[in-house]
């Protein structure tokens, strides 16, 4: 079981001091956060992307791969890498990359967005959101598993003995989870593919996504990746902790009060009662986070939110302390101990490069020398297939 | 669908008036009445929950904000999905249904009245407002899919002392009554159901086909647009 934490990177007034930070301020902030995770004992940060003020983190693997560099252990990732808006083939790139200077500590979360002026910017079309993630997707597989890749679609310009590099790390291309919560076809994709589906679990009730995460568990077994228990599956959380739950209610509220999405809306009291929002105690957060497995099943990857609303730095700080010293370790051990022994792992390079090679050596592809024609081709690498032969438009 | 002719009618009656005695609460009771000794004309029985849209205020502002349904308005949710007919009133403001009638129904998924019988009712302090139920409160429930009754109600304060408000409510229950006999609600979503737009979870949390042959669900499946999947 993985623990982390994920940003939204929103830049957001601290209601109570009324100071809003700068973006140079807040891209060091999460640079410490995402290194704190792992001084305290998480092993999953992940960021969002989103290309409009008041967010910042409009290239993350530019950020991500920095973080990469500075720890040691952490697995970095999304939440989410917009499948809609970039095109497939610079996502196939910018993330192989990653996962080549992370030497494999990366994986990433696919996801619609949800700021629907966004489609514009990068030529895409609003009301062709889904079908464009899907297609997107099918493509960035491809371009991940084979060198050279024939590929025609509706959204995007057609390839002809195209090739992504560099290859993925190892040829072994970063595992890929798929985030929704009321979308059916997301979670077939991610069924499809093996891949892993993540349910964000932080404004609604969980009866939203309680039905799409059995949905996604059963393609899982029925594409043959295993049982439906064995299905990869994701959550996000919430919280806000304190010595005590008087402390955290005192302490959050204002935050709560005027947070985005559903700041001026329901009370906290409501919210938490509804959510998975918990503001209390170390053990209040063990015991509801304890409760999604009961409704998700045994899981994989757990991801808290704790540095939105203009929380500042140093108190983001001392919740991962919270987090890491009081919490997640009474949540790794009764969740040992309650889990089905069929759960699987989530994958990790290295579990994906044994499960690919075995004991032999994973490939290691070294490019052809430049011919001057191999700028589109059907044998890019000196063990490429000689089988694939580019199919280009007659002229 | 289940049957009703072994059951009684379930009929909700919701009401947006706010004050107490409410005018908005009189017509709405008054219309309920009438639908019981209609529908019992028929040889039928009715179960009629009241729906006071006040007590929902608390919850309001979440619904609003951030979709946030807390257990007042699932309990309201629940008891529209289930019920055979609806009777619906507001008070008229400022020339148009109440703020707190029209955030309701705005909140409620598009899917979850399709077909369902209803009767709409509306007060006011003047005559003036009378079409208010015709061109405004109709319209949401034609953008709602409802089988909306052709009689509506509305009761200006000098209607209450006119016996032809008396015939108008009776002629909208008698209207609702019929409607719900037919079962038309059952015939038009057993037959149609598909033809509506849905989202998963929509309908109140009941709407859960998922349609694997869809062109979007082969496009999930590593398939193309248009085509059967590339090998």
């Amino acid at each position: 079981m993985q623990y982390g934490i994920f940003s939204v990177s929103d830049i957001t007034r601290d209601p109570v001091s009324g100071e809003t930070p700068s973006e140079a301020e807040r891209i060091d902030a999460i640079v410490k956060i995402a290194t704190h995770a792992e001084e305290v004992g998480l092993d999953v940060f992940a960021i969002g992307e989103h290309h409009n003020p008041p967010f910042f983190s409009s290239s993350p693997t530019t950020l991500l791969a920095h973080i990469a560099a500075l720890t040691e252990r952490l697995i970095v990732t999304t939440s989410t890498t917009l499948i809609t808006t970039n095109d497939p083939v610079r996502l196939a790139e910018e993330y192989a990359m990653l996962q080549h200077l992370s030497k494999g500590r990366m994986d990433l979360m696919l996801g619609r967005g949800n700021t629907g002026p966004v489609y514009p910017w990068f030529g895409q079309d609003i009301r062709q959101s889904l079908p464009l993630a899907l297609e997107n997707y099918n493509l960035l597989h491809r371009l991940w598993h084979e060198d050279v890749v024939d590929w025609e679609g509706k959204f995007r310009t057609p390839l002809q003995g195209f090739t992504s590099t560099p290859r993925p790390l190892d040829d072994v291309p970063p595992f890929v989870w798929h985030g929704s919560i009321r979308t059916p076809e997301i979670a077939e994709q991610a069924a499809y593919y093996g891949n892993g589906f993540f349910a964000n679990n932080i404004f609604w009730p969980k009866e939203h996504y309680q039905r799409l995460i059995a949905f996604y568990r059963e393609r899982f077994e029925h594409y043959g990746h295993g049982t439906a228990k064995q299905a990869i599956v994701g959550l996000g959380g919430q919280a806000y902790i304190a010595k005590t739950s008087q402390e955290a209610k005192k302490e959050f509220r204002p935050y709560f009060n005027e947070a985005p999405v559903y700041g001026n809306g329901p009370t906290m009291e409501e919210f938490t009662e509804a959510t998975p929002l918990t503001v209390g105690s170390p053990q209040e957060v063990i015991d509801k986070t304890l409760t999604f497995r009961e409704w998700a099943g045994d899981y994989q990857r757990q991801l808290f939110l704790m540095d939105h609303a203009g929380l500042p730095l140093k108190t983001v700080l001392k919740q991962l302390d919270l987090l890491g010293e009081e919490v997640i370790p009474v949540l790794r051990k009764e969740t040992e101990a309650r889990k089905d022994p069929e759960t699987p792992e989530a994958p990790t390079h290295a579990s994906l490069v044994a499960a690919k090679y075995g004991d032999a050596a994973p490939r290691q592809p070294r490019p052809n020398a430049n011919r001057g024609d191999n700028v589109t081709g059907a044998s890019p690498y000196q063990d490429s297939s000689e089988e694939f032969q580019a199919d280009y438009p007659a002229l | 669908m289940t049957s009703t002719d072994q059951r009684p009618f379930r009929v909700v009656v919701v009401n947006a008036g706010v004050s107490d005695p409410s005018s908005t609460k009189m017509l709405a009771d008054r219309l309920a009445l009438r639908v019981e000794a209609a529908a019992q004309r028929d040889g039928h029985t009715v179960e009629t929950q009241n729906l006071d849209l006040r007590e929902l205020l608390p919850e309001l502002s979440g619904a609003l904000a951030s979709g946030h349904l807390g257990p007042r308005f699932t309990a309201a949710i629940e008891a529209l999905a289930a019920a055979d007919g609806i009777i619906a009133t507001a008070p008229v403001y400022k020339a148009g249904p109440s703020g707190l009638f029209s955030s309701f129904f705005q909140v409620l998924d598009n899917d979850l009245l399709i077909a369902k019988p209803v009767i709409l009712g509306a007060t006011a302090g003047t005559a003036r407002h009378a079409l208010v139920v015709d061109e405004q409160m109709r319209s949401m429930f034609a953008y709602l899919r409802t089988m909306t009754a052709p009689t509506s109600v509305f009761a200006s304060t000098e209607d209450w002392q006119d016996n032809s408000l008396g015939k108008r409510i009776d002629r909208a229950a008698r209207e609702l009554v019929v409607l719900m006999e037919t079962g038309v609600e059952a015939r038009i979503k057993d037959t149609s159901w598909n033809s509506y737009q849905h989202e998963f979870g929509s309908a109140g949390g009941n709407e859960l086909g998922i349609d694997l042959g869809s062109d979007l669900m082969r496009l999930a499946a590593g398939g193309t647009l248009g085509g059967p999947a590339r090998s």
